[in-house]
């Protein structure tokens, strides 16, 4: 963490060449971590928590607590964007790619949709969530994921408006017609990329 | 499906509702009584929890948490989803 100097400078309403260079149009830089939900923060026990693979590939794949945690992890750092407009620089995760949890899937679908305890759903282009762009992440900041972020595990996919980062993801659905999702049915953007500024359908 | 000639003759467009729906949507929501999908349980607007944030308003049943109302405003629209709910119903003028 910063001291007094990085803080003061840090919190000057203007940003500087690489803050501004780094931020999407619209957005502010913060340093806090907003939470935003739509439903009361569910609580699931790891003994009963699993992650599924359904609908369009030949066999469901299934992975309890356990067995997820065995599966190659990866930590990564990276700039997180909300619809909202609020940005954070720098925050490091960790989890397994979804190229690990599609790896060698056969499947027609073209889209995914992500469920999540709570009923909250999002949907995602295959294309855009495999070569090194999307995780289930499950610590924060070197720390489990606390429930209100989404604990034990959320969605991260950080180039596109972080409510496509479904908190509480227990699974991912293949489709083969795309089929919006929660705040994508409300008037939100179904692609959602913050450097275009797809907030809303229409954008 | 084939309709009778009748039924057509009898069918009018939308517009033809317009007085019932303005009387419908132009008044105090909050004292409206809504039936949740979830579980059918029947509860005042006012008595919904109020989830969401800047994104919307997501109104849920007290008793199962189902989306009864979500509301969200986009720029200069505004959205109202009412799948969470089987009916909602609303004080009118005899
Ligand atoms: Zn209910």
């Amino acid at each position: 963490m910063g001291g007094f100097v990085s803080r003061g400078f840090r919190s000057r309403r203007r940003p500087d060449a690489e803050t501004a260079e780094r931020l999407p149009p619209g957005q502010y830089l913060t340093r806090d971590f907003p939470v935003l939900s739509a439903g009361p923060t569910p609580r699931t026990s790891l003994s009963t928590w699993d992650f599924s693979v359904v609908g369009a590939l030949p066999e469901p794949r299934r992975w309890t607590w356990d067995e997820f945690q065995a599966l190659p992890t990866e930590t990564v750092t990276k700039d997180i964007h909300c619809v909202t407009k609020w940005s954070k620089f720098d925050t490091v995760w960790e989890g397994v790619s979804l190229d690990t949890l599609l790896a060698g899937v056969e499947t027609d679908a073209t889209h995914l949709v992500a469920f999540c305890d709570g009923g909250y759903t999002t949907n995602l282009p295959l294309a855009e969530v495999t070569g090194g762009r999307a995780w289930v992440a499950f610590t924060f900041d070197g720390a489990p994921l606390a429930p209100e972020h989404g604990g034990p595990a959320r969605l991260l996919v950080p180039h596109l408006y972080f409510w496509k980062s479904a908190k509480w993801v227990r699974g991912l659905e293949l489709v083969e017609r795309d089929r919006p999702g929660f705040w994508e049915t409300l008037g939100y953007h179904n692609h959602a990329d913050p450097w275009r500024e797809q907030r809303y359908q229409g954008d | 499906m084939e309709r009778s000639g009748n039924e057509t003759d009898r069918r009018l467009d939308g517009n033809a509702a317009g007085g019932l729906l303005a009387e419908a949507f132009c008044v105090e929501m909050t004292t409206a009584v809504v039936v949740c999908a979830g579980c059918g349980a029947e509860a005042v607007v006012a008595e919904l929890l109020r989830y969401g944030h800047e994104m919307g308003a997501i109104l849920r049943c007290a008793g199962c948490d189902t989306a009864v109302v979500r509301i969200a405003r986009t720029g200069d629209r505004l959205w109202l989803d009412l799948r969470g709910a089987v009916n909602l119903r609303v004080s009118a003028a005899p």
